[in-house]
């Protein structure tokens, strides 16, 4: 793999109608990086999780706004950054629940956040001032 | 623009067997809420989820499984699962589903557990 930093970005419309195309993008980076095809899926599930929390928590479902994705490879890790201009959502700072609580209180929130917990090796949530907020989720490539 | 999602439905001695095709995400899940909701309404709570051509699940797909469980199971029925592809069962097994819900290999093995009058394990 190079040892210099390559990015790739995609902006789309704020639809959930847009995941399948995400997870596409996120494919393809992945598998160009060198990650096995069960880790590409992986990879793109936990992105459509992000974004999916982005479209219906920061944007509360309004399609008319913009969600990016930006994947920065580095040597040996990726980062997948999700990028929005909605309310503060931060994934980090809930507290993950077990399957058995949700399904005891019949709800089904929470499981996108467990995944994304369990698939990446770093996910940290930033908010820059009058701007934007950024999931950042890290992924290593094994040795 | 159409989704690469559809569900084909049938019925097999009062079971319900609902045959799901491509990507259920957060954009899909509704129609398959929906079509749970329609038999959970009608007292059809013997429901076996054909995964055989589902090719992804996010977590906006299993949450349908999860809202509905404890419903139809106090109605007497159950939910169960097949021929889930090894890609789509990782998915479950990161979440701890096995635990939860009855998986079996194919259709009639999953119909077996409803004449049976099995509940979960």
């Amino acid at each position: 793999m190079a040892s210099f930093e390559r990015r790739f970005s995609l902006h789309v419309p704020s639809s959930t109608e847009n995941l399948a195309l995400i997870r596409d993008f996120v494919s393809g980076i992945g598998a160009q990086v060198g990650f096995d095809e069960n880790e590409v899926a992986r990879l793109a599930l936990a992105v459509d999780e992000a974004c999916a929390n982005v479209i219906e928590h920061a944007y509360g479902s309004d399609s008319t706004r913009e969600v990016t994705v930006r994947a920065v490879v580095e040597e040996g890790e990726i980062h997948f950054d999700v990028i929005d201009t909605g309310r503060h959502f931060d994934p980090s700072a809930v507290q993950a629940q077990s399957v058995e609580e949700l399904v005891r209180q019949r709800r089904s929130g929470g499981l996108g956040l467990r995944l994304i917990r369990t698939i990446m090796d770093d996910v940290q949530y930033r908010i820059v001032a009058g701007e934007s907020n950024e999931l950042r989720m890290t992924k290593r490539l094994k040795k | 623009m159409p989704t690469n999602f559809s569900i084909e439905q049938s019925e097999q001695s009062g079971i319900q067997i609902l045959s799901l095709d491509g990507y259920l995400d957060a954009h899909t899940a509704p129609q398959f809420e929906a079509v749970i909701q329609k038999h959970l309404e009608a007292g059809r709570v013997r429901i076996i989820v054909d995964c055989g051509k589902l090719t992804y699940i996010s977590s906006a797909g299993l949450g349908v499984f999860m809202s509905f469980i404890e419903e139809i199971r106090e109605q007497g029925g159950d939910i169960k699962l097949a021929s889930i592809s090894p890609k789509v069962y990782q998915v479950f097994e990161v979440l701890g589903f096995p635990e939860l819900f009855q998986i079996e290999p194919d259709i009639p093995a999953a119909a077996a557990r409803f004449h049976a009058g099995s509940g979960v394990d």
